[in-house]
């Protein structure tokens, strides 16, 4: 088996893995970091998104060995020292009901945030149009991304 | 007391919730986040066809795959686990039943036919590749008016695809009215079938332990309590030993209210092997594994004097119910027929309620069960009628409006309308959109060649669900509170949230009336070894009906520790306040005592009151004594552009009243997402089957739930009109914008186009149906 090495919210990791192993496993089922969700099979839902060498992708979508080498960053590292201005938002703006979708929601703004530090409430909705949320109909979701999008500028 | 001392006003204050801190930080627990030691992995081998005889099944390559510790097949499941459970069961109802896994003759996609259990998911599908089963084909029947017609049997032994037909109202009287009407109106009216969606698929872990003999599972369901009762039955546990726990879970929409076969799987395979076993579903097991909503055909007719004055409402629903009836299946489009009136009155009403199997995945109770389809047909109604009169809608609407003074209402079907003002919410939604400005302007841009048009929808609902003798399975609920020994205070509820925030508005309410701070109260749920009993969350019932149980604990605790703190300070209960924490004698308020202190002398319990047991801990059930009965107005503004077909959903202005508000930020969030989804029939979602009763829009590549960018920011304002149900005044609000919202779309898409002859359109209204409808309007095809 291939052995990787990942650098998972500032901690590095050498695993054995099969070939075939899905990102999002390695994290939920291996390193036990399970804020990281998968919600569907076909790349829509986005419950999955982490941040990989400073972009979005989907965990759900990727070979843990393609990630061999990479810096992530998941849910459980955004906030380490206190709440992050995007999970803030969450809150504040109730951007979240059953949570489900919330941290690969969370990580996509965080990253649409890093591209566009003042983006516009359509940039937002299509910045966001990879990940599903069935319970908020999304308006209190984009609210939060612009209170975070305040903070931070 | 002076005010400074007074603990902040908590109800109706918009309260961040708690329970966002561990769901935003990745720290929530979803049933696929726990991994006991040992836990093995089960996957489903399913039907590939609608409707199959199984001549064979051969697991033996499965058996003997790497990792592979058990396989379960039909013969062996039929013996040893209870059939799938179906607990509304309607007169004169043929119910076939089906075991977990089926053998015989297969009738739908997606049906479970063998299960593997292996030490890892991957291991697990590997070897349900192996799994090889012999079908022979069988003719299928998709369309449930062919069904009723002579199509091929679903069920053989039934010698009918017909399911049930329950009759509401006065048929006669409804003929006659519609007969003698001036103007009659007669439309067949789609709502189409959908696909819940929830984003956490379903998922399950049983964890049987040999040595006390108990069953633990956890699953994502909205209804732990009736899962423990009707588990233990199907997989032969003796109740008082099997646990459930709805962890936190990842949205339900009606679709997890129900008992699955991997469920009673899961705890039979756990049972056999004494190791933990999970299922988790994929998504495109989602979609044909668990139940769907809707698929109601309604054949209406309304008949009104040429004055507009309603007369006559007529209706027969055939309802596609699919393959097989899932817990309450047969009762959802039964509520539409107990909600046919609408805000109306109707002199005379009558309704047909056809259930009809096919060879599709189950329906059952999703997102509105029942209402909103009885909205839709109602509210387009009202509005062809409009149209037929030349009438304005909301003049017709307002004309036929049960009237603020007329409550409580009797309607036709049998229901006692609790409070409504129907024409406040109306007036406040035009005052929103502008409507006389909007007219104007609608006229002026259709001489520059564009199509805008405006929708309503005035609707009521039936939530706070409601009186036992309503539910198969009882319809109260049941709560707890217990003032711990250092005055912190746990609340236990029946209800079972899953986002919808209980956590917080019950500790508002608890924290309110304790006179303690909210961080010093908890709500508990979901655990039936914590919480004694419950029913659930659906029906827009949790604070309608969960939280009048959780204000009768209330009620008993403030008594019990009055009883004590008289007694400690040697004066009459009578004679005590009970505020900010603080017991204190109303004539000399400066004479108090705490909640800690009570409750101190509550368990130390040396001197106990005259006929007063120790502890402060109360628990009630409560019955409601009717159902709530939450309205508002619904308004679309869209814009169609007649080349492309294409609508642009400019405005959505939502006037909703729920009664009393513990939460407006919560209560603003469940609108939102009712609107999404009630938006999302009229536009983006619809489950197509083939011929064959192949899904085709079987994943989230091919069915449309919508997507950020597919939506605007909607215009939200609220009435207030109580309820005398219960004590709280609230009437329930999770339903309320899936319910009023879909009508209002089509409406608005209807007006655009009416200059062009278009008088309806079907759901969903995808691009080519506009310009259908358009071309059609015009005399030919397109």
């Amino acid at each position: 088996m291939p052995e990787i090495s990942v650098t998972v919210n500032g901690v590095e990791h050498r695993e054995e893995v099969e070939p075939r192993l899905l990102l999002v496993h390695l994290l939920r089922e291996r390193l036990r970091l399970t804020g990281t969700h998968v919600g569907c099979d076909t790349s829509q839902c986005g419950a999955c998104t982490v941040v990989l060498d400073g972009k979005s992708v989907k965990s759900c979508t990727m070979l843990a060995v393609q990630a061999d080498g990479s810096e992530l960053l998941t849910i459980e590292g955004l906030g380490k020292d206190g709440l992050h201005p995007v999970q803030q938002g969450f809150w504040d703006q109730h951007g979240l009901q059953c949570g489900y979708c919330t941290p690969g929601m969370i990580m996509a703004a965080y990253q649409l945030l890093q591209d566009d530090a003042d983006p516009s409430e359509e940039a937002i909705r299509h910045g966001l149009r990879g990940n599903l949320c069935r319970c908020t109909g999304y308006q209190n979701i984009v609210r939060a991304v612009q209170q975070a999008a305040r903070a931070t500028s | 007391m002076t005010t400074q001392e007074r603990p902040p006003k908590l109800i109706g204050e918009p309260i961040k919730r708690r329970e966002d801190p561990r769901l935003i930080t990745g720290q929530g627990s979803y049933v696929d986040d726990l991994q006991p030691l040992g836990t093995l992995h089960l996957v489903i081998v399913r039907s590939p066809y609608a409707h199959a005889r199984v001549t064979g099944i051969d697991v033996s390559a499965a058996r003997n795959a790497p990792g592979v510790v058990a396989v379960l097949t039909p013969e062996d499941v039929q013996q040893s686990t209870e059939p799938v459970p179906v607990a509304a069961q309607l007169e004169g109802m043929h119910m076939p039943l089906r075991h977990a896994l089926t053998g015989g003759e297969v009738k739908f996609v997606g049906e479970p036919v063998v299960a593997i259990v292996a030490e890892d998911r991957y291991l697990a599908a590997d070897a349900a590749e192996l799994v090889e089963v012999e079908y022979e084909e069988l003719p299928a029947v998709i369309d449930p008016e062919q069904a009723l017609e002579g199509g091929p049997l679903v069920h053989d032994e039934l010698g009918t695809n017909l399911c049930v037909v329950s009759p509401i109202g006065d048929a006669e009287a409804a003929a006659r009215a519609i007969e003698g009407a001036e103007v009659v109106i007669k439309q067949r009216l789609m709502n189409q079938r959908l696909i819940p969606n929830p984003i956490e698929p379903r998922a399950v872990l049983a964890h049987y332990e040999p040595g006390p003999g108990t069953l633990t599972v956890w699953s994502s369901t909205q209804i732990p309590h009736l899962l423990k009762t009707l588990l233990s039955a199907c997989a032969r546990v003796p109740e008082q030993l099997v646990r459930v726990v709805a962890p936190d879970v990842g949205g339900g929409f009606g679709c997890k209210l129900n008992v699955y076969p991997e469920e009673i799987l899961a705890a039979l395979a756990s049972r056999r092997l004494e190791r933990p076993v999970k299922f988790v579903e994929t998504r495109q097991e989602n979609y044909v594994a668990t139940i769907h909503g809707r698929d109601l055909i309604g054949h209406l007719e309304l008949g009104a004097k040429r004055d507009g004055t309603l007369v006559g409402y007529r209706i027969k629903v055939i309802a596609d119910i699919g393959a097989y009836q899932h817990l309450l299946t047969a009762a959802i489009p039964t509520l539409t027929a107990l909600m046919l009136q609408g805000v109306y009155k109707i002199p005379a009403l009558a309704g047909e309620i056809v259930e009809v199997f096919t060879n599709k995945t189950p329906t059952d109770a999703y997102r509105g069960a029942g209402r909103p389809e009885a909205t839709y047909y109602l509210e387009r109604g009202m509005d062809l009628l409009a149209a037929e009169l030349g009438m304005d809608p909301v003049e017709l609407r307002r004309k036929n409006f049960i009237g603020a003074g007329e409550f409580p209402f009797d309607t036709q079907t049998g229901l006692v309308y609790d409070s409504g003002d129907y024409d406040a919410a109306l007036d406040k939604a035009l005052a929103i959109v502008g409507y006389d400005d909007f007219r104007s302007e609608q006229a002026r841009l259709r001489e520059a060649g564009r199509y805008l048009g405006v929708g309503f929808s005035t609707y009521v609902e039936i939530c706070g669900v409601g009186p036992s003798s309503a539910l198969p399975a009882g319809g109260w609920e049941a709560g707890t509170v217990r003032v711990e020994r250092t005055g912190k205070v746990t609340v236990l509820t029946g209800v079972s949230p899953h986002g919808q925030g209980e956590e917080t508005s019950f500790a508002q309410i608890a924290a309110e009336r304790l006179g303690v701070g909210i961080e010093d109260v908890t709500v508990i749920h979901g655990d039936t070894a914590q919480v004694s009993a419950g029913i659930g969350t659906f029906g827009s019932r949790s604070l309608a009906v969960g939280g009048t149980a959780l204000v009768m604990s209330l009620d008993k605790i403030e008594a019990k520790a009055k009883r004590f703190a008289a007694h400690a300070m040697e004066v009459q209960a009578d004679d005590l306040e009970f505020e900010a924490g603080q017991v204190f004698v109303k004539d000399a308020p400066e004479k108090t005592i705490s909640l800690p202190e009570i409750a101190t002398l509550a368990y130390n319990a040396v001197d106990l009151p005259p006929d007063t047991e120790p502890g402060l801990e109360a628990t009630s059930y409560y019955e409601p004594g009717n159902f709530t009965f939450p309205f508002g107005t619904h308004v679309a503004v869209v814009e169609v552009d007649t080349d492309s077909g294409a609508i642009d959903l400019q405005r959505f202005i939502s006037v909703d009243d729920c009664g009393n508000i513990i939460n407006p930020l919560i209560v603003e969030g469940q609108i939102h997402g009712g609107l999404a989804q009630g938006i999302a029939q009229a536009l983006y979602e619809e489950a197509v089957y083939d011929a064959n009763g192949q899904l085709l829009s079987g994943s989230l590549m091919d069915y449309a739930v919508p997507r950020a960018d597919q939506l605007p920011s909607f215009e939200l304002a609220t009435t207030v009109t109580p309820t005398g149900v219960n004590p709280l005044g609230a009437k329930g609000v999770g339903e309320a914008g899936t319910i009023g919202s879909t009508p209002a779309i089509v409406n608005a898409v209807v007006d655009a186009l009416a200059p062009l002859g278009v008088q309806h359109i079907e759901m969903m209204l995808r691009p080519e149906r506009v310009l259908d409808a358009i071309q059609a309007a015009k005399g030919g095809a397109r």
